[in-house]
This record gives C-alpha cells, structure tokens and sequence, in this order.
C-alpha cells in the first residue's frame, strides 16, 4: 500500500465493514468494562473470603452474588476479571504507544539520514526480530524483575521494529514524489518536510499497526503473566487467573475458561478492527 | 545472483553479531553484578572473585565482550547450577524434543493451513470460505497457552481420549502439537487465501484454463506453486512464532524441550541456560531464514538477483 493513497483513503473510516464494526465494539466494551471496574464490581477483587470457596457461575449452580463464580481463595471471578482487565488493557495501550513513537521516530530518521545509519538501523531491526519476542521479554524481567514499568518497557521493546520498517518505506517513497522534491527546491526545511508532508501520510497504516499490535501486546503480557513473569499475585491480572485456574481443571473449569474468553475476546476485537482498517485503508481492494 | 548470496550471507552475520552485542548486554552489562548473577546463591567469595576474573570482569566493557564472544564461540555456555553441567549440553539434550514438536506442528501448519486458504480460494463467498475464515481468526485470537488447557479440558479431562502432559508416544504430541500450530496455521491459510485469490485472477490460468487443462492442474501445478514464494517467506518468519510458543506450549503439556527448560531456568535463577538458550534459538532463526532465501531462487527461476 503505498502511503499517500492510505491518507487519501483515511476519511473512509466511517465506512468499516461489519466484521471490523463488531471488532470495535467489543473492543470498545470491554475497555468501558475496565474502565468503569470499581463501579461494575462490587466485591473486592483481591481480599480471599474462604467461606466461598470455587463457587460456580450463576446458573450452573452458583448464585447470582457472583455471577461468574469464585476461584480457589473464593474471591469474585467477575470482579477480578475487571480489575485485572484494567491492569492487561491499561499496560497494552502504553506498550504500543511507546513502540509507536520510538518506531516513528526510528523510521524516520533511517529513511531521512544517510545510507550507513539507515543500514545500522535496520541492522538492528533484524537483530530484534531474530529473537523469539517471548524469549527475550522473559529473560529481561529475569534480569530487570516484573514490575508493571519493566513490563511495559518489554513489551514496547518487542514492538517498535514493525513501525521502524513501515514509516522507512513511506519516508522513501513520498521522498521521492514530486510535490515533495518541489518543497526541497523552494527550501522547505527537512523537519518542515517531515512534518508537513511525511508524518501525515504515514498515520494510516500507523493506524493499522496499532489496532493489531494492541492484541499481540495483550496476548504477550497475559502470556507473561501465565507464566509468572509478569504481574505477580495477588494483584488480579488474565494471564496469571488462567495460571491460578490449571490446578483446578478437574472440580472447577471456570477458573481458567472465563479468563480465556475475555482475553480472546479482546484480541479478536482488536484483530478484526486491524483487519477492517487495513482493507478500507488498501486501495488494492 | 552471487552478490545476492554474498550479501545475504554478510547481513545474516552482522545480525549474529548484534544478536551476541544485544544478549551480552541484557546479561552482562544491565545486571550489575553479573557474576553473582551467573552463580547458585551462597556461592562463597572466592568463587564470584575466580568467575569475575574469567570473565574479565574488571576490564572495559569491549575487552569483556571480546571474552565473551571468544567463549561463544568455543562453546562454552557457562557451568548450568541447576543441571551442575555445561549450559550448552544441557540446552541441546533438550533442542530434540523441540525440534519435534516444532515439526510436528510445522506439518499441521502447512497441511491444514494451505488446504483451508486453497478451498476458501476456490470456493470463495461460500460456506467453505466463511468457516475457513472464521477458523483463521479465531485460530490467531485464541492465545495459545488458553487453547492449550481447553483441549486439555475437554481431550484430558472430560473425554479422556489424550494424554495431557508428558513425552513418551505420538499420542503425547497431539494436543501440544495443535495447540502451537493453531497461530501460524491461521496466519498461512489467510495468506494463502489471499495470494491464491490474486493468482487465480491472472491471464495464464484463464489460458491454462482455456486450453483444457483439468482444473486440479490449473490450481494445484499453477496457481498454488506460485503462491508458494511469499508463503514460504512467512513460514521462515513463522520459525520465531513456533520456538517462542514453543515456551509457552511446552509448560503448558509439561514437554521437556527448550521452551520449559528456559522457563525453569529462569525460576531457579539459572543464567548461563538461558543465556544459552537465548543465542541458540536466534542463531536458528537466523540460519533458517537465511535458507528460505536462498531457496527462493530454487522454487523461482524468475527470481535472479542481480
């Protein structure tokens, strides 16, 4: 897709097809769920009660107090999926704004400068990517430990390489438009260039990339989390309700089943919001 | 066409060295004190002081990297504190059972993912397409390690028709191997979709088609062999998805190849493994995509880089 057709693409946005307009608001409602957590949830999500130990959900036997049952300290399932969501979606949203701006910036400055920093550049980008980004995130919370910064700075380091590649390409291409040349000859500056003419036409697919990263960063961090390497009980968070839920597959499915539903249902709004943008903003289609 | 293998070669190295740059400073330089690090705790002085003079720890950082890529590369990883052996040993005892289940769900990848975007092609706007696209996003929202335990739940657990954890027959590969491929499987069946789609609009199948060729030969001999370029490009990309869900898959199914080794690793503080593990399944990344793109130039004559 080439970047100028993407921004003369951009005010179709209204116009997203009806799998991607589900995407969005499931994704939408789930973050509104998050968001509005302390007033959703009326139980404490993190206090044990063991009076009500492994309840189930409301309607297969539990009662409507907890609607999606209690886990193994008998703490609201419902209210820790809440807060934990809060935790995952809030962690997420930062870890791909940061990767975009050092993205942006990285891509830039590789498309602009000349050919031996644009080559180290990209160098690095492939040293990034050789890594399984699991692998690498886990060994440096081994060496960092897993506090919700370290975490997010993992997760924005696994992230920027796409941006890097994408805002290059579009650097190359527009710099060599003729609108673009006629700006350099009437002695328009490199950063008036960048911002005037650059930068505007690279949001869509920046767009695009954010929508669908969103989902990996989550997918990652409760990844994480699963395997006790990201938020650390007894602070409530997907991954780790899931983990929580493995010993009790046999008398108590719903504790690691509910968990999994909320984090795919996130991934998948945010996969067909990325899918329903990218094909409005492809003038291919 | 030789410059290209040159140059291709030249890139895949330089990548190898920031591979060493990158994992030698999260492990070396970011920790501090990485000797104490790299040793079990309560290790008595007089170790950390013989380990901090191995590694040079008391030069400027270039000498100590030297030390360290020197050390690489004569394969030696560091004593592993768990095991109480050579960290490289220990890694590649484990690389085999990986490496088997790496393939086995490479085979469901492109057995099941090309077939499912080849049919959607064919059949495309019908029921086909509709649930072999429904399989594919679904395929790349689920997250593994939550696919993992519902199969477990419902194959273990409530059928009890598949062992759930451990290694010692085929049968212990299925669920693991399906629950890693699920991802990539996705991934290769809507690109396959959408490359066949392209190519199947093109004038040499009309022509092929003209000329009375039997539709299987049309899709299978034309359409789907020129699918194959970028399909294989991804699959050499995918390499990093199976050996990072390799990490998650394996602590899920209890399979002891890498991915749990590392895990544990990092649980009982065991750096040389992953240190280890880390450069091993980059370099194999590295190496594999390397192959992929220099057997496009096999799969594709067209392809001559000049």
């Amino acid at each position: 897709m080439s970047a100028p057709a993407a921004a003369l693409a951009a005010p179709r946005v209204g116009r997203l097809s009806p799998p991607a307009l589900v995407g969005g608001v499931l994704l939408a409602l789930v973050v509104l769920a998050s968001v509005l957590a302390p007033l959703l949830a009326s139980s404490d999500p993190v206090k044990p009660s063991f009076s009500r130990r492994l309840a189930p959900p409301w309607g297969l036997g539990g009662t409507p107090a907890h609607v999606l049952g209690t886990d193994n300290l008998g703490r609201d399932i419902l209210a820790r999926l809440l807060h934990g969501g809060r935790l995952s979606l809030a962690l997420a949203a930062v870890s791909v704004l940061i990767a975009a701006v050092v993205g942006i910036v990285v891509g830039l400055v590789a498309g602009s400068a000349g050919e031996r920093l644009d080559g180290l550049l990209m160098r690095a980008a492939d040293v990034q990517l050789a890594f399984p980004v699991i692998m690498l995130a886990i060994a440096i919370v081994a060496v960092v430990g897993t506090s919700p910064g370290a975490l997010v700075g993992v997760l924005a380091l696994s992230g920027w390489v796409l941006y890097a590649r994408t805002v290059r390409a579009s650097v190359l291409t527009i710099r060599r438009l003729e609108y673009v040349e006629a700006a350099y000859t009437l002695g328009a500056s490199d950063l008036r260039i960048i911002a005037r003419h650059i930068l505007p036409n690279t949001i869509a697919p920046i767009l695009v990339l954010g929508s669908s990263q969103f989902a990996t960063m989550v997918l990652l961090e409760s990844g994480l989390s699963f395997l006790g390497m990201g938020i650390q009980a007894p602070r409530p968070s997907w991954g780790l309700m899931l983990a929580e839920g493995r010993d009790y597959l046999s008398n108590a499915w719903w504790l690691a089943t509910i968990p999994g539903i909320a984090i795919s249902l996130v991934v998948l709004g945010a996969n067909l919001l990325g899918d329903g943008l990218r094909d409005l903003l492809d003038p291919r289609r | 066409m030789k410059a290209y293998v040159l140059r291709r070669l030249w890139q895949s190295a330089l990548t190898l060295v920031g591979v060493s740059v990158l994992v030698f400073v999260i492990l070396r330089v970011v920790p501090g004190d990485p000797a104490k690090m790299l040793l079990p705790d309560g290790a008595p002085q007089s170790a950390v002081d013989e380990l901090n003079r191995q590694l040079g720890l008391h030069e400027p950082l270039h000498v100590q990297y030297a030390i360290f890529v020197r050390s690489v590369f004569r394969g030696d990883f560091g004593q592993s504190f768990q095991y109480r052996a050579p960290a490289l040993r220990v890694v590649v005892d484990r690389l085999g059972a990986t490496v088997q289940l790496a393939l086995a769900a490479l085979v469901i990848t492109v057995g099941v993912g090309v077939s499912l975007g080849v049919v959607a092609a064919v059949r495309r706007g019908t029921g086909y397409d509709y649930a072999s696209t429904v399989l594919a996003v679904l395929g790349q929202s689920l997250p593994n390690f939550w696919l993992g335990i519902m199969l477990i739940l419902l194959f273990g657990v409530a059928l009890r028709w598949l062992p759930t954890s451990g290694f010692e027959s085929w049968r212990h590969l299925i669920l693991p191997a399906v629950t890693l491929a699920a991802f990539p499987m996705a991934l290769v069946a809507r690109l396959t979709r959408s490359s066949m789609l392209e190519i199947l609009g093109r004038d040499f199948i009309r022509t092929g088609r003209a000329k009375g060729l039997a539709e299987r030969a049309v899709i299978l001999r034309h359409a789907l062999r020129n699918a194959a370029v970028p399909l294989l490009t991804v699959l050499g990309l995918q390499i990093g998805t199976l050996l990072g869900g390799a990490v998650i898959t394996e602590s899920v199914f209890a399979w002891p190849g890498m991915g749990k080794l590392v895990v544990d690793a990092i649980f009982f503080r065991d750096f040389p493994v992953v240190q280890t593990v880390l450069i091993l399944s980059a370099t194999i990344f590295v190496l594999i995509n390397l192959l992929v793109d220099l057997l496009y130039t096999v799969i594709d004559p067209r392809i001559r880089y000049s």
